[in-house]
């Protein structure tokens, strides 16, 4: 734990990515393959899901300093992490030795055994394990138990750093990095191998991303060098279909198989050695439904068969990354296609998503214009002779979406915000008007510049009526342009209306209060 | 003894207000940070060695009277006198007697050691009321020896590895402590921005031993700061006068980099946290040392200390003020 929380101070003292690196390089360098194992799972933000009921933490540290809860709830709101909340209350506790234990032993003597015990034995064992540790060391063990732990690298560092380590390209670790994989030290010791090894068959290939168009389309030359689809809106997913196996992973490398069987049945039906780029989609009548539909089938994960009758999906593919066990990501989108047409011929289950084409740049902006009664969010642009790259890259794939919903509302309610974000208020309840009250419509976090968040956060100090806990009723004043993706009648919200995506647009400085948007208007918003 | 007005806290008894916002005719001061030492009143009255810092801050017009600490001065029905806080150079507690039994008023203070000013004094009174800045049990400081330790250590390895240390700290009180702490443990010239000279001089005036220190400005062209310590204020960030260091680690001298949110909110390389304000356990103890039976709690986090206090059996509330602790030190 000691040498682990090393990386993690160093992680933290610098802003520097070359440096990030180095310190991820050099612990790799030294640790265990053991110890390095666990390391990437916690820096590549995997955690140990459901390890501890999320409240415990707050109920032993209750108990060790004999704080009542709304002054471990005040402390929270200013901190705005629970586990540091926790590690800087209890640094009242005394540190008794040293810890020399290395970190796979950590977790897999310790933390994991956690979860066979009862709360009584869970609590004396962790209150032990701190009187062990430092401050720092502290912190580290409380984020491993409450699963928040961040190490504020991005994957593409941590990559970076192990290839230093291996002395491999970037892409290859990349790739061994995908999906699941063990966290022990015979699977490190793979990683970081020369050898090419024999893959997990499950295991997808990194996404490639479009970036968002924000130049003029004068600027991307001639309409015909370019594959123009509709932009759908579903889950993106890639279904592989290896060693009479179907693998289907979602882009947040979530293995989602057996959610949607109809898709398993229809991919096996494709030849061994096949991977294929598309999105999931609810779907009926030869339409796309809104996402909320889709929404239901992830939301139940009882009755799977049920549901598909209800909300039936379909996998619209746009790319063939493997055909024949052939990686075909070097190879021209436009023969990639020709191949993707070929293996799927119908309009089943599986299909391809339709080239949409048009002569003029013109006549592409009148075929996006028609995306929101397709239930589709615009079009997507990719270059006809663009490789399979790695993560988001600009030029060769652009996404081009319709301007969100707007609507003015009013700010009702604020809190503060958590890491980065702590001690300032920056999280938002925005209301609209019905019958002369505000109505909670949605919340929202982003969107403003820091410079804003700052001038909010003292007026609102300013302007609070009332406080409950963390949470500050404020004066009805401040209007906010929100932008929204898509809304769906909802019994639980007090609006009866569910957006997605909500976010700040514009602060109205501009417009009272009492001239912000209805209720009525949002309903009329609604498809 | 005090009311609550738009101007600030005001003694009817004595006609005097203390630390006020407003523009009044007699101000008693607790000590020179800009939240509670403003301009614009017709007299003002503190501690004897916190006047020459007010006026530095207000200019030598200003009608300032000083009283030594500890020494009575009697307004209308009440006697007055000034305790040291041990927050900065001439910070003061305020004690009034008079029809309401003793009142204290804190103003900023922190239990700690200081080499650049007297220790606080715990004051028996009947009233207390207490700054709240750090009224939260997730504030704990180590000791200050132990932090400029890791300001040295951090300087060291900067050196060794040829960059410089910009330490970005309050210019009344932080600083100094700093110069004062480091002549303990090193000898060598720490360069500054130009908006920390005059509190430095002031200190070097009241006979504080500190490093020496030259203004980054009148570093000869084209010399390198690899290597160097440079103090600067907050609002420094991001100027051009940054231009002038080369390559650079920075941090920030603050209580408030106990909270790793708040620390990335700064976005600096570190966070030492270094305060000159009570811990939780010092604002605790204090209330036991001087033993009032009613306590309020002013700027920070006051809600939260009141109501603790008021489970362990004291009689206690909340004053709304426009003191604001270390928030308004940072342009200071």
């Amino acid at each position: 734990m000691r040498r682990f929380t090393e990386l993690f101070a160093a992680l933290d003292q610098t802003t520097s990515t070359n440096e990030k690196v180095a310190a991820m390089a050099r612990y790799f360098a030294t640790a265990s393959p053991a110890d390095a194992a666990w390391a990437v799972f916690f820096l590549t933000g995997r955690r140990l899901k459901r390890l501890l009921p999320w409240a415990a933490i707050g109920e032993w540290t209750r108990h060790v300093t004999g704080l009542e809860s709304w002054m471990l709830e005040e402390c929270w709101s200013v901190v705005g992490d629970g586990a540091e909340t926790a590690a800087l209350i209890l640094d009242q506790l005394p540190t008794i030795g040293a810890d020399a234990l290395p970190l796979a032993a950590w977790l897999e003597d310790r933390v994991l055994t956690l979860r066979r015990l009862d709360e009584n034995a869970q609590r004396e064992r962790v209150i032990a394990w701190l009187g062990e540790l430092d401050r720092d060391e502290r912190l580290v063990l409380l984020k491993i138990l409450s699963g928040e732990l961040r190490l504020g690298v991005s994957q593409t560092l941590v990559v970076r750093a192990v290839a230093q380590t291996a002395g491999l390209p970037t892409a290859t670790i990349a790739a061994r990095l995908m999906g699941d994989w063990p966290t022990t030290a015979a699977w490190f010791s793979t990683l970081v191998s020369p050898e090419t090894t024999n893959t997990d068959l499950s295991r997808p290939y990194p996404f490639y991303l479009a970036a968002p168009l924000q130049d003029a389309l004068s600027t991307l030359g001639d309409v015909h060098d370019w594959l123009v689809e509709w932009k759908w809106d579903g889950i993106r997913a890639q279904l592989i279909r290896r060693a009479g196996d179907v693998h289907l992973w979602s882009r947040g490398e979530e293995l989602i198989t057996h959610r949607f069987p109809e898709i398993v049945a229809a991919a096996s039906r494709l030849p061994d050695g096949t991977v294929l780029d598309g999105e999931v989609l609810a779907f009926r009548d030869d339409r796309p439904l809104p996402f909320s539909a889709l929404q239901q089938r992830i939301g139940r994960q009882k009755q799977v068969h049920q549901m598909a009758r209800e909300v039936p999906v379909v996998f619209m593919t746009y790319d063939v990354i493997e055909a024949d066990g052939r990686d075909l990501r070097e190879a021209p989108l436009e023969a990639r296609r020709q191949t993707l047409e070929s293996l799927i011929a119908t309009a089943g289950v599986l299909r391809v998503s339709p080239a949409r084409v048009a002569d003029t740049w013109e006549e592409l902006a009148e075929m996006r214009s028609s995306s929101r009664q397709r239930n589709v969010e615009g079009l997507m642009l990719k270059r006809l002779d663009s490789r399979y790259g790695v993560g988001r890259k600009r030029g060769d794939w652009w996404k081009w979406k319709i301007d969100p919903h707007t609507i003015d509302a009013v700010l009702i309610y604020a809190q503060p915000g958590s890491g980065k974000r702590a001690s300032l208020l920056t999280d938002y309840t925005f209301g609209l008007w019905h019958d002369g009250e505000l109505v909670p419509i949605a919340k929202a976090y982003s969107g403003l510049s820091n410079e804003e968040i700052a001038e909010i956060d003292r007026w609102i100090r300013r302007h609070t009526r009332e406080r409950f806990g963390p949470v500050r009723h404020v004066e009805p004043v401040q209007v906010f342009e929100l932008g929204f993706e898509g809304l769906a009648p909802s019994s639980r919200h007090r609006s009866g209306i569910a957006v997605r995506f909500p976010r700040m647009l514009r602060w109205r400085k501009d417009k009272p209060a009492a001239e912000a948007d209805t209720l009525d208007t949002l309903r009329r918003l609604l498809p | 003894m005090l009311q609550e007005t738009a101007d600030g806290l005001y003694c009817p008894a004595g006609d005097f207000y203390i630390d006020p916002w407003g523009s009044v005719a007699r101000a008693l001061i607790t000590h020179a940070h800009g939240d509670h030492a403003r301009s614009g009143s017709a007299a003002y009255l503190c501690a004897e060695p916190c006047a020459p810092l007010l006026r530095r801050r207000f200019g030598s017009e200003a009608l300032v009277e000083t009283r030594a600490y500890g020494e009575p001065i009697s307004l209308g029905s009440t006697r007055v006198s000034f305790h040291p806080a041990g927050h900065v150079l001439g910070s003061a507690q305020i004690r009034i007697e008079g029809p309401d039994g003793v009142w204290v008023i804190s103003g900023d203070y922190k239990r700690a050691p200081d080499p650049t000013c007297p220790a606080f004094e715990p004051i028996p009174c009947d009233t207390f009321i207490t700054e709240s800045t750090f009224g939260l049990p997730i504030f704990y400081w180590d000791p200050g020896a132990f932090l400029i330790g890791e300001i040295l250590a951090w300087w060291d390895a900067n050196r060794q590895s040829g960059r410089a240390s910009l330490l970005f700290c309050y210019t009344l009180g932080k600083a100094q402590r700093i110069l004062a702490e480091l002549a303990r443990l090193t000898d060598r010239r720490v360069l500054v921005h130009g908006a920390m000279i005059s509190m430095i001089d002031a200190y070097r005036d009241a006979g504080i031993q500190m490093l020496a220190t030259a203004p980054l400005i009148e570093l000869a062209r084209g010399t390198s700061c690899a290597g160097e310590l440079i103090l600067a204020p907050l609002m420094a960030r991001g100027t051009p006068w940054m231009r002038r260091l080369g390559e650079f680690s920075d941090a920030f001298a603050s209580g408030t980099m106990r909270i790793r949110g708040v620390r990335r909110q700064r976005n600096v390389d570190r966070g030492f946290v270094l305060s000159d304000h009570a811990d939780w356990p010092a604002l605790l103890q204090t209330v036991r040392d001087v033993g009032a039976t009613r306590v309020l709690t002013t700027h920070g986090h006051p809600e939260p200390l009141a109501r603790y206090l008021a489970t362990q059996g004291l009689e206690s509330g909340v004053i709304r003020t426009a003191w604001e602790g270390e928030a308004a030190e940072q342009g200071d």
